[in-house]
């Protein structure tokens, strides 16, 4: 599967990356995908706090990619605070 | 009308767009960019958005804010880009009935905008600039490192 992959602000500035492309096997998940960028990038390691999006909607770690995703990487955003609770 | 604008926000297009003849009120939250933070002497800000994304988030916490109160219309203008000091970087309008209402949802959607919305702040200071949030500790509740999570679109139970 080919997925996008898009990082913003600090991750951006960090990694010195903006977009990226991986290959993935079926069944990736977004944290697999996050934990070997963290591999190739270990500036991500140091950031911290990421929250995923995958199309555009806040996801779990957990969830499958499907071939053609764009996954996000998501620094705290301006407000700086994120409720615990999920959305679900 | 809810979108993202590199050139500054015209609150005037925010008070046409929430008219209504049923409201009785409209309330007007402008969030601008202050000369200080955390005892540094601020010189601009900067906001990077994630397009597409960063409206779509905008749009469900205005649906929420809408079956929440009894408003009539809702509007939500955020500036990307440099933004200089004193100027808005974000808008929004919200007309209703009653003012009870509006000023509510209003103040509901500019908590959640700012907990929730892809919009990154950049604050450049005489001799450095940080992205707001990116500090690692500063924040708290993001998320535990390496483990992602989403917002709650309702952190009232």
């Amino acid at each position: 599967m080919r997925i996008t992959v898009k990082l913003f602000a600090s991750l951006r500035e960090r990694t010195g990356v903006a977009t990226l492309f991986r290959s993935v096997p079926e069944g990736t998940t977004a944290g697999a995908l996050l934990a070997a960028l963290e591999e190739d990038l270990p500036a991500l390691r140091a950031a911290g706090r990421i929250a995923l999006a995958v199309n555009s909607e806040y996801t779990r770690a957990e969830q499958p990619l499907r071939d053609g995703d764009e996954l996000a990487l998501i620094p705290p955003v301006s407000g700086g605070c994120l409720p615990r609770a999920q959305r679900e | 009308m809810f979108r993202l604008t590199d050139a500054p926000i015209v609150i005037d297009e925010l008070l046409t767009a929430v008219a209504d003849p049923t409201a009785g009120a409209v309330v007007l939250f402008i969030g601008t960019t202050r000369d200080h933070n955390d005892g540094r002497s601020v010189e601009r800000l900067e906001y990077e958005a994630y397009a597409g994304m960063a409206e779509k988030e905008i749009e469900q916490i205005a649906a929420a804010a809408k079956s929440r109160w009894e408003i009539a219309r809702i509007a939500v203008v955020h500036r990307t880009g440099v933004v200089p000091i004193g100027m808005a970087s974000v808008a929004i309008a919200v007309s209703a009935a009653h003012r009870g209402p509006a000023f509510e949802a209003a103040r509901f959607t500019i908590d959640r905008l700012k907990e929730v919305v892809p919009i990154w702040k950049k604050e450049f200071f005489a001799g450095g600039a940080v992205w707001i949030g990116d500090q690692s500790g500063s924040v708290g509740t993001w998320s535990d490192p390496g483990v992602p999570r989403a917002p709650s679109h309702d952190r009232e139970s």
